[in-house]
C-alpha cells in the first residue's frame, strides 16, 4: 500500500496475511473473486476443473490480507481464507 | 501462497459448511449467479448474530431465488409459488418464537405473490424478507417480471417491455413495512450488515436484493456475462440512505440507487393483537404460547 | 389423550352446524385457524374468532383463501393442529395448498361448507356438487380423508374425528358439510373433555442427527419433528427423498408419491365408515349423505309403507369410498338408489363398484332445495320393480 506518511507505529503492526485455499472442482468460474480481490492476488487460470470451468490461481504471492471478499462474494462456497499468524517484531 | 486442491468432500473446511447443506453441493445456480452470494450473506449474519439456529426458519417460493431454503443447515420449507409470504405468517403464528426468513424472487414474491405481500407488509408481521431481484423469471427460462425494466427484453416480451414495472422499495413502505432497503450483490458488507440489522428488529423488514442472472436476463438482452454486470453495479449503484421511495424507479441498465430508505419502530401484528385483546378481555385473555400451540400428550 | 378443557364447551346447546363445527374443532385441540369469509361458511370462524382468544388460540382472517391454507399448512409445522374454512368458491382457491399439505404430509382440516355451483352458483343454499373435487380437487396422484356429516351434533363428533384422523395419517382431512346441515340448528350435546379422545401430534423421538423428515423403513406415515425443536429438517413441495430434498427421477416419484396414495388405499378398512339401516333382506339399498340422507329417511319410510323392501347405507366417510362394501351389496340386491344435491357424483363411485350386479339409480338435484321425499320415493319404488 501507498501511505502518505508513514504511521507510526508501522514497526509493530503489520497488516494481516491470509492463505487462499479454493475448492477447484467446485468453481463455476464466475471471475467474482479475481475481479474483487483488492490486492489482485487472483487470476483465471488455464486449467479446467471436473466439470470444465477455469478456476482461478493465486499470481501474487505473500498479498492476500485475509480480507475474506472472495470467501464472501463466491457464490459457489469455492473459495476462503485463514489468516496466517504473524511474526512477533521485537 | 498454498493453493490446496480439494477433489474429496472436504466441504467441513469451508467457514460456511455449519451453515450449508454441504452434501447437496453444488447447488443448482448458473456460473455467475448472485443468488449463492446472498445466501452467504445471511448464513455470515446468522452467525454474527446472536439468535438459536435451532429456532431459525427459512421459507421460500418457487424459482431459482426459491431454492435458497433448500441450501441452509436450517428448517428449510420450499413452498408453492408465491404462497411463501402466507406459509411464513403461520409459523410466525404458530410459534412465536421463531425467526422466520422469507427468500424468494421477484417473480414469486411480487408477482404471483403480491396480495400476499402487501398484507403482510400491512399488518406488519413478524418476518424477515429478503426478496431476489433479478428483473426476470429465470428457472423457468426468461419470462417478463413485474420488476423487469422497460425495453428490455424476456422470453414473453421478445420486443423489449413495455409494462412499467413495480418500484419496490416504494411499494413495501407504503404498504407498511417499517424496514426497507435495496441492495446489490456485489455490496456483500452492506448487505451482510443490513441482513445483520434486519435480524435485530421486528415487523416486516424488506431487503431488496438485486443480482445479476446472466443465462436469462443478461443473455436476452446481451448484457454480458455475471462479471460484467458485477462491474456495472460498481460503477452504478448509488448509495443513498433515506431516499424518498418514490424516486427509486430502476430503468434498463440504468443507475440503481441502493441504500437503507425505512427504519422505523411500528408496532407488529402480535403486538397490536395482544395489547387490545388485552384491553378489551383483560384476564380472560389467554395469548398464544410462544412454544407453540401443541397440546402435549 | 383427552381434550384440553380450555377448549371444550361441556353441556347442551342450541347450535348450528357451522357453530356446531367450531365448537368440534376447539374440542379436538385446534389452536390455529385461518381463514377467509365465505357463504355459508363464514359463522364457523366467526365463533372460533370469539372463543381462541380465551384459550391461547390464533385465529386469522388472511387476505384470501390461497393464503389460507398456505397459513394452515405453515402453522402445522410447528406442531399446532390447524384448519380453515370455506365453501366451493374458495375450495377450488384452496386446492393448490391441499396438494402442498398432502405432498408435505401435514395434518390440517379443511371444512367445505358445500353450496349450489358452479362458480358463485347460490351462496346461501345448499348444494353437494363438491364431492368429487374433494376428491380429486389438486392436481396429481395424492388422497385424502373426506367426511360428511348429517346434523349439527354429528358435526361436532366429525370434526374431533377429523383431526385424529389428520393426525394419524398424516394427511388434510376433508369435511363436507353442506349449507343445510350448516345453517340447521339442533341440539348437540357437548361431552365432558374426559369422554373425549384426541389424538395427539406425534413428535419422533429421535435425535436430530439420526432423523429424516420422510423415512420410513416399511411404514406407510412418516415421524414428525417441528420447526423450531433442533432438527433442522427441510421439506418441499416437489417430489422428494427421505431426507426431505427434492430429486427428480422416477424411482423417487415412485417411492415418494405411491406411498402417498398407499398410506389411504392399504388402510382403507379402518378409515371407512358408513351407517347402515334395514339392509338385512333390502331390495332397494339408498345410498346417501349429508342432508340427503335425512330426507332420505322420509322417503324410505313412504317406499316402505308402499311395500318395498328398502335399506339405507349413510356415507360418513366419503373418501375413501366402501367399495368393497358396495361390491357384497351389489351381489344381494337389486338396485342401489343415489340421490344426491349434484348431477351425479358418488353414483359414479357407485356404479364402479356394483360392477354391472346391481341396478344403479341416480336422483340428482341441481342445488338450491333438498329433494322431495316423495319424488325419491316414488324412483325408490321404480329402481325395486
Amino acid at each position: 500500500m501507498n501511505l502518505w506518511r508513514r504511521p507510526l507505529d508501522a514497526d509493530r503492526v503489520r497488516p494481516p496475511r491470509g492463505e487462499v485455499r479454493i475448492f477447484i472442482d467446485r468453481c463455476k468460474g464466475c471471475e467474482f473473486c479475481v475481479e474483487y480481490c483488492p490486492r489482485d492476488v487472483l487470476a483465471m487460470s488455464n486449467e479446467f476443473n471436473r466439470k470444465g470451468y477455469h478456476p482461478p490461481m493465486v499470481v501474487k504471492e505473500g498479498a492476500c490480507l485475509n480480507c475474506n471478499l472472495c470467501e464472501v462474494i463466491c457464490p459457489e462456497f469455492a473459495i476462503y481464507t485463514v489468516p496466517l499468524l504473524d511474526e512477533v517484531v521485537s | 501462497m498454498k493453493v490446496e486442491v480439494r477433489t474429496d468432500v472436504a466441504w467441513e473446511q469451508h467457514p460456511m459448511a455449519p451453515y450449508v447443506r454441504t452434501e447437496r453441493m453444488p447447488h443448482v445456480w448458473c456460473p455467475g449467479c448472485g443468488i449463492g452470494t446472498i445466501v452467504k450473506c445471511y448464513a455470515t449474519a446468522l452467525e454474527r448474530s446472536d439468535i438459536d439456529l435451532d429456532k431459525v426458519a427459512v421459507v421460500s417460493g418457487i424459482g431459482c431465488s426459491g431454492r435458497a431454503a433448500g441450501y441452509f443447515k436450517l428448517d428449510g420449507f420450499h413452498t408453492t409459488h408465491g404462497r411463501a409470504i402466507p406459509f411464513a405468517t403461520g409459523l410466525a403464528l404458530g410459534r412465536p418464537q421463531l425467526t422466520v426468513t422469507v427468500m424468494s424472487g421477484d417473480g414469486d414474491l411480487v408477482g404471483i405473490g403480491g396480495n400476499h405481500f402487501i398484507h403482510a407488509a400491512r399488518r406488519n408481521h413478524n418476518l424477515l424478507v429478503i426478496l431476489i431481484n433479478n428483473f426476470i423469471y429465470g428457472m423457468t427460462g426468461g419470462q417478463n417480471a413485474p420488476t423487469t425494466p422497460l425495453t428490455a427484453r424476456s422470453s414473453t416480451m421478445p420486443f423489449g417491455n413495455f409494462e412499467p414495472p413495480f418500484n419496490l422499495p416504494h411499494l413495501a413502505a407504503s404498504s407498511g413495512a417499517p424496514y426497507v432497503a435495496r441492495w446489490t450483490s456485489l455490496h456483500v458488507r452492506r448487505l451482510t450488515w443490513s441482513i445483520e440489522e434486519a435480524l435485530d428488529r421486528k415487523g416486516f423488514r424488506f431487503i431488496e436484493v438485486v443480482a445479476p442472472c446472466p443465462v436469462l436476463y443478461m443473455r436476452l438482452n446481451r448484457l454480458g456475462s455475471g462479471v460484467d454486470e458485477m462491474r456495472f453495479y460498481h460503477d452504478n449503484a448509488e448509495i443513498r440512505n433515506g431516499a424518498d421511495t418514490r424516486d427509486l424507479n430502476i430503468g434498463f441498465h440504468e443507475p440503481i440507487v441502493c441504500g437503507k430508505f425505512v427504519d422505523e419502530e411500528r408496532p407488529t401484528y402480535d403486538e397490536l393483537r395482544d395489547a387490545h385483546y388485552r384491553e378489551v378481555l383483560g384476564d380472560e385473555y389467554v395469548p398464544a404460547p410462544l412454544e407453540g400451540g401443541m397440546i402435549h400428550g | 389423550m383427552k381434550a384440553d378443557p380450555a377448549g371444550v364447551l361441556t353441556g347442551s346447546h342450541y347450535l348450528d352446524g357451522d357453530y356446531a363445527c367450531g365448537e368440534g374443532a376447539m374440542a379436538a385441540g385446534c389452536r390455529f385457524a385461518a381463514g377467509y369469509p365465505i357463504t355459508p361458511s363464514t359463522e364457523v370462524v366467526e365463533r372460533i374468532a370469539r372463543r381462541f382468544p380465551t384459550m391461547g388460540g390464533t385465529f386469522i382472517q388472511m387476505e384470501d383463501e390461497l393464503a389460507s391454507m398456505a397459513a394452515v399448512v405453515g402453522a402445522s409445522w410447528t406442531g399446532t393442529k390447524s384448519m380453515t374454512v370455506t365453501s366451493g368458491p374458495g375450495f377450488s382457491l384452496m386446492m393448490e395448498n391441499i396438494g402442498l399439505a398432502a405432498m408435505m404430509e401435514t395434518p390440517c382440516v379443511v371444512v367445505d361448507v358445500q353450496r349450489g355451483g358452479p362458480s358463485t352458483g347460490l351462496p346461501t343454499m345448499v348444494g353437494q356438487g363438491d364431492v368429487m373435487q374433494a376428491r380429486w380437487g389438486s392436481h396429481g396422484d395424492y388422497e385424502v380423508i373426506v367426511l360428511s356429516p348429517q346434523s349439527p351434533q354429528e358435526t361436532f363428533d366429525l370434526m374431533v374425528e377429523a383431526f385424529n384422523l389428520s393426525e394419524v395419517y398424516r394427511v388434510p382431512v376433508l369435511f363436507l358439510m353442506d349449507e343445510c346441515v350448516g345453517h340447521m340448528t339442533e341440539r348437540v350435546v357437548i361431552p365432558a373433555p374426559d369422554e373425549i379422545e384426541v389424538v395427539p401430534r406425534r413428535l419422533t423421538s429421535l435425535a436430530p442427527e439420526e432423523f429424516q423428515p420422510y423415512r420410513v423403513n416399511g411404514e406407510l406415515v412418516p415421524e414428525f419433528a417441528r420447526a423450531g425443536d433442533g432438527y433442522r429438517f427441510h421439506t418441499t413441495g416437489l417430489t422428494h427423498d427421505a431426507r426431505g430434498y427434492p430429486v427428480m427421477s422416477a424411482e423417487v416419484q415412485e417411492s415418494n408419491v405411491h406411498r402417498l396414495v398407499d398410506k389411504i388405499r392399504l388402510n382403507q378398512d379402518r378409515i371407512v365408515r358408513v351407517e347402515e339401516e334395514g339392509i338385512n333382506g333390502a331390495e332397494v339399498v339408498v345410498v346417501t349423505y349429508g342432508i340427503t340422507a335425512r330426507v332420505a329417511r322420509a322417503a324410505i319410510d313412504i317406499a316402505r309403507r308402499r311395500g318395498v323392501p328398502v335399506g339405507s347405507l349413510r356415507l360418513v366417510v366419503l373418501w375413501p369410498f366402501p367399495e368393497q362394501r358396495i361390491r357384497e351389496l351389489a351381489g344381494e340386491v337389486r338396485a342401489f338408489v343415489v340421490p344426491e344435491i349434484n348431477y351425479g357424483q358418488i353414483v359414479l363411485e357407485v356404479e364402479r363398484c356394483a360392477g354391472g350386479w346391481a341396478g344403479v339409480r341416480s336422483v340428482p338435484h341441481g342445488g338450491g332445495g333438498v329433494h322431495d321425499p316423495r319424488r325419491l320415493a316414488d324412483e325408490i319404488v321404480e329402481a325395486a320393480r
